[in-house]
């Protein structure tokens, strides 16, 4: 048993053995084995609540595992904190950037110890080392610019160099591209493999298939706190894997489409936004039972359109709804007139985290449970709520619970809920899916194409492309601020929606 | 772990198992009361003549108008915003409303030639005054963005002097507002009396408040907008709530509660001066912040707010009656806020 363990550490970097972790009444990890090679690329994969995130936490000494061993190098190790972590050699990148906006992209990546000369900081070396590890990663930005003019993916990437200039051994990467465009992706594997060749090893944490083939070398998959399976990844298929992940046959990853577009619902016309730089001139039509998708790389604008349309963003043209020309001044007025919009930012501009599941229900619809003297009717809300959460396959222990102790999925649950209680003609989603996990995903889909089939317009703004194909009727591609083109989703491709999406740039 | 069977075995070690935890938990939970009472508990210890009945209904009287100031102030700190001028539009209200109601025979009348007065319609007037003064803090915090504490702070400054110069003007100068029509300081000095029982109006008035605002903050549509607001602004607003309108109306509201308590305020105390209600934000907001509010908005209950307001007048009051150097007071209020927020907070960090 020793010898072989003895062997087996020259060939893996870390070795993570029957790690067990028990919170009041959940047993989140029991006893999960994680091996990463050296200067591999290790997926590890799960639904959200699969135990992924406290896995790495255990790892950096966030959470103190109750039981098993964490071995880095043949050495046993046992990390305190995240800085003991960074000291060691394992550093991670997170998912929700921490990084000082207001300062240089160099201060970012020395903070906490500064190269000085006497009293003072170094400025030219710190110029010339990030400079240094930027031609390394092949990274084109000047250190000196403010972290907060740098685009999402930009950040993403100093985050990388910075983790670099640790000299780490092993980088975690928690769901990199979820906010980054193809290309950017595109850009980012090609530093993943530049830090793979100089042998430093990577736990990728994605939801996206995709990836997984393009970039990594092996997969670990977990489910309810338990491993799985570790399988290389040539040898297993995507399917295989979200079966393994969800624990049945998922065979297909969209449910059959059975809803039929009928006739035009709503009439967009030219319209532009106000304060510009953000759409101009967009026209397009919805039809009944129609789920539209938008298409776009960052910065397309799609968000804007669904928000000019809520009256959320200030919008000239023409909206007609079911014949009738709309002039909403305010979300108020839209959602009286039948919008619903759910927005892209759940934590930022959906929940209410403090508030409870009943809050959170009603919120958008609170018009309609007044009594006299502006008292509520709350038998009402309780009604309505229960609705919610059956309707919506809401998993919570009880409806006094407050939002933010639900995971991401139940919570974008109970927003569309919260929507359909106001009872929309027409639906904006916007990036319903984002951070939620494959489960969850599937009763999203399911629930908008029985949405489509009762007749109710849909317009959902993504940038997963397997998404956008999988599910909607017709998709309206975006560029730059202006409308590249609408094509028919059976007809299109991977490639016409690229194509169009770079029309205007 | 045992494996026995015996359900009554069982129950008791899961119960002695949970206990430590729990009342830890409970500690943690209930801080505040439980501070309350200690302090209590040290006060009655030295001086046991503590527990009366004269003493818990003048602490009561006491808390009276500053309840009415902080369910006010406490409105605001919900919709996410704070107000640093109450305690000067409290004196405005007090001054204006003194003046407006001396008594007919009292020599030094602001208004020599003024004819005597329904009582409600002074209280009325100043809750309307400081009522369009908040409702510009309101506004400027809504419509221009700026940071309640800049917005109020220089409000407090407008109104002092707005106070100041209605309080400083011939015949008399600035002299202090007195002689109060015996109709007016009934209002406030007023009470039932059951055999030893005394019930002072003020503590009505209270208790009134405090149901008014108790329905409205859980029961009504202004509840539910004002804590949509003040926990997720922006989210308020997707949800078809109109948030600048919110956000006035909250500030109107406060200042109704901030004129209604400066003319109590001026009628318990028998006069009024420009600098009456000095300060008084501060115990508010203090009040406020130990019952359990936070300045990031969206959370708290009428209920912190009373006990908040409670454990500040039974310490001022209890530490007095003690004998307590007023200095080493401060020192101790100063303390018990800072402590009772940061016992508190544990419970919104998360633990690991």
């Amino acid at each position: 048993m020793q010898e072989n363990s003895l062997k087996e550490n020259t060939a893996y970097l870390l070795e993570m053995n029957e790690v067990s972790k028990e919170f009041p009444g959940v047993k989140a990890l029991d006893g999960v084995t994680l091996k990463v090679g050296k200067g591999s690329v290790h997926a590890l994969m799960g639904e959200n609540g699969a135990g992924k995130s406290t896995l790495m936490k255990c790892l950096f000494g966030i959470y103190h595992m109750d039981s098993g061993s964490i071995r880095l190098n043949g050495s046993d190790v046992n990390f305190t904190s995240s800085k003991h972590a960074l000291d060691n050699g394992v550093s991670m990148v997170h998912q929700e950037l921490n990084q000082v906006r207001s300062t240089r992209v160099m201060d970012n990546i020395w903070l906490g110890r500064f190269p000085k000369k006497g009293l003072f900081v170094d400025e030219d070396k710190m110029y010339s080392d990030t400079l240094a590890i930027f031609k390394d990663l092949d990274i084109k930005l000047d250190p000196r610019t403010k972290v907060s003019s740098l685009q999402v993916s930009e950040c993403q990437m100093v985050e990388i160099a910075k983790a670099v200039s640790y000299n780490s051994k092993l980088i975690v990467m928690d769901e990199p591209t979820s906010s980054l465009t193809e290309k950017e992706v595109g850009h980012l594997f090609n530093i993943i493999r530049a830090i793979k060749e100089k042998g430093v090893s990577v736990i990728y944490i994605s939801h996206k298939m995709e990836e997984l083939e393009q970039i990594c070398d092996e997969v670990t998959i977990m489910r309810d706190g338990k491993w799985i399976a570790t399988k290389k990844v040539s040898e297993i298929s995507t399917d295989e894997i979200i079966s393994l992940m969800v624990g049945r046959d998922l065979t297909h990853r969209f449910p059959p489409k059975t809803n039929t577009p009928k006739d035009v619902i709503l009439k967009v016309e030219n319209l532009t936004a106000v304060y510009q730089p953000s759409i101009k001139d967009v026209s397009f039509e919805l039809k009944k039972g129609e789920i539209l998708g938008i298409a776009g790389l960052v910065g397309a604008r799609r968000t804007d359109v669904v928000e000019s349309i809520f009256a959320e963003r200030q919008a000239t043209g023409k909206i007609t709804l079911n014949g009738k020309e709309m002039n909403n001044k305010s979300p108020r007025d839209a959602i009286k007139n039948g919008f619903a919009l759910v927005t892209e930012e759940r934590r930022a501009t959906g929940i209410f985290a403090n508030q409870d599941i009943y809050f959170n229900s009603v919120i958008a619809n609170i018009d309609r449970y007044v009594k006299s003297f502006s008292i509520l009717d709350e038998n009402k809300i309780i009604e309505d709520t229960r609705w919610v959460v059956s309707s919506m396959n809401v998993k919570t222990p009880n409806n006094k619970t407050r939002i933010m102790s639900l995971s991401g999925g139940n919570q974008q649950k109970v927003i569309i809920g919260r929507w359909l209680l106001t009872e929309p003609e027409v639906l904006l989603l916007d990036e319903p899916t984002r951070g939620i996990d494959v489960g969850a995903k599937y009763d999203i889909y399911q629930l908008m194409i029985d949405l489509a089939e009762k007749g109710k317009g849909i317009i959902m703004v993504s940038s997963e492309m397997p998404e956008l194909l999988g599910i909607t009727d017709r998709i309206l591609v975006m560029s730059n601020g202006k409308l590249a083109g609408i094509v028919n989703t059976k007809e299109t491709s991977q490639e016409e929606i690229l194509r169009l999406s770079s029309k205007y740039l | 772990m045992s494996e026995k069977v015996n359900k009554h075995g069982k129950k008791r070690v899961n119960f002695s198992n949970i206990t430590k935890k729990d009342f830890l938990d409970f500690l943690m939970n209930n801080a505040i009361i439980i501070v309350l009472f200690a302090l209590m508990v040290v006060i009655v210890a030295i001086e046991p003549r503590f527990v009366s009945l004269t003493n818990f209904t003048n602490i009561l009287t006491q808390a009276s108008t500053r309840t009415i100031f902080a369910l006010g102030v406490g409105t605001i700190i919900v919709a996410k915003g704070t107000d640093l001028s109450l305690g000067r539009q409290v004196g405005l209200a007090a001054v204006i409303s003194a003046s407006l109601l001396q008594a007919p025979d009292y020599l030094y009348k602001m208004y020599p030639d003024m004819p005597t007065l329904w009582v409600i319609v002074p209280i009325v007037l100043v809750m309307i005054v400081t009522a369009f003064f908040s409702g510009i803090n309101g506004f400027v915090v809504a419509k221009f963005k700026v940071d309640p504490f800049i917005a109020t702070l220089g409000m407090m400054v407008v109104v002092y002097g707005v106070t100041s110069i209605y309080y400083d003007r011939p015949p008399y100068g600035a002299q202090p507002i007195g002689g109060l029509d015996p109709r007016f300081a009934k209002v406030a000095q007023g009470y039932f009396k059951f055999g030893e029982v005394i019930i002072p109006f003020l503590v009505l008035y209270a208790i009134i408040a405090v149901v008014f605002m108790w329905f409205l903050w859980n029961k009504t549509r202004f509840g539910k907008n004002l804590f949509a607001v003040g926990g997720n602004a922006e989210a308020a607003a997707v949800s078809g709530v109109n948030v600048a309108k919110m956000i006035i109306l909250v500030y109107v509201l406060a200042g109704l509660l901030y004129g209604l308590g400066g003319a109590l305020e001026a009628a318990r105390i028998g006069s009024a001066t420009n600098n009456t209600g000095n300060g008084y934000e501060l115990d508010a907001i203090s009040a406020c912040i130990v019952g359990g509010l936070s300045f990031s908005g969206g959370i708290g209950s009428i209920a912190g707010i009373v006990t908040g307001v409670l454990i500040f007048q039974v310490i001022a009051y209890g530490l007095s009656f003690i004998g307590v150097n007023p200095y080493l007071q401060f020192i101790i209020k100063g303390l018990i806020i800072v402590t009772a927020v940061a016992i508190d907070n544990r419970k919104y960090i998360k633990r690991k």
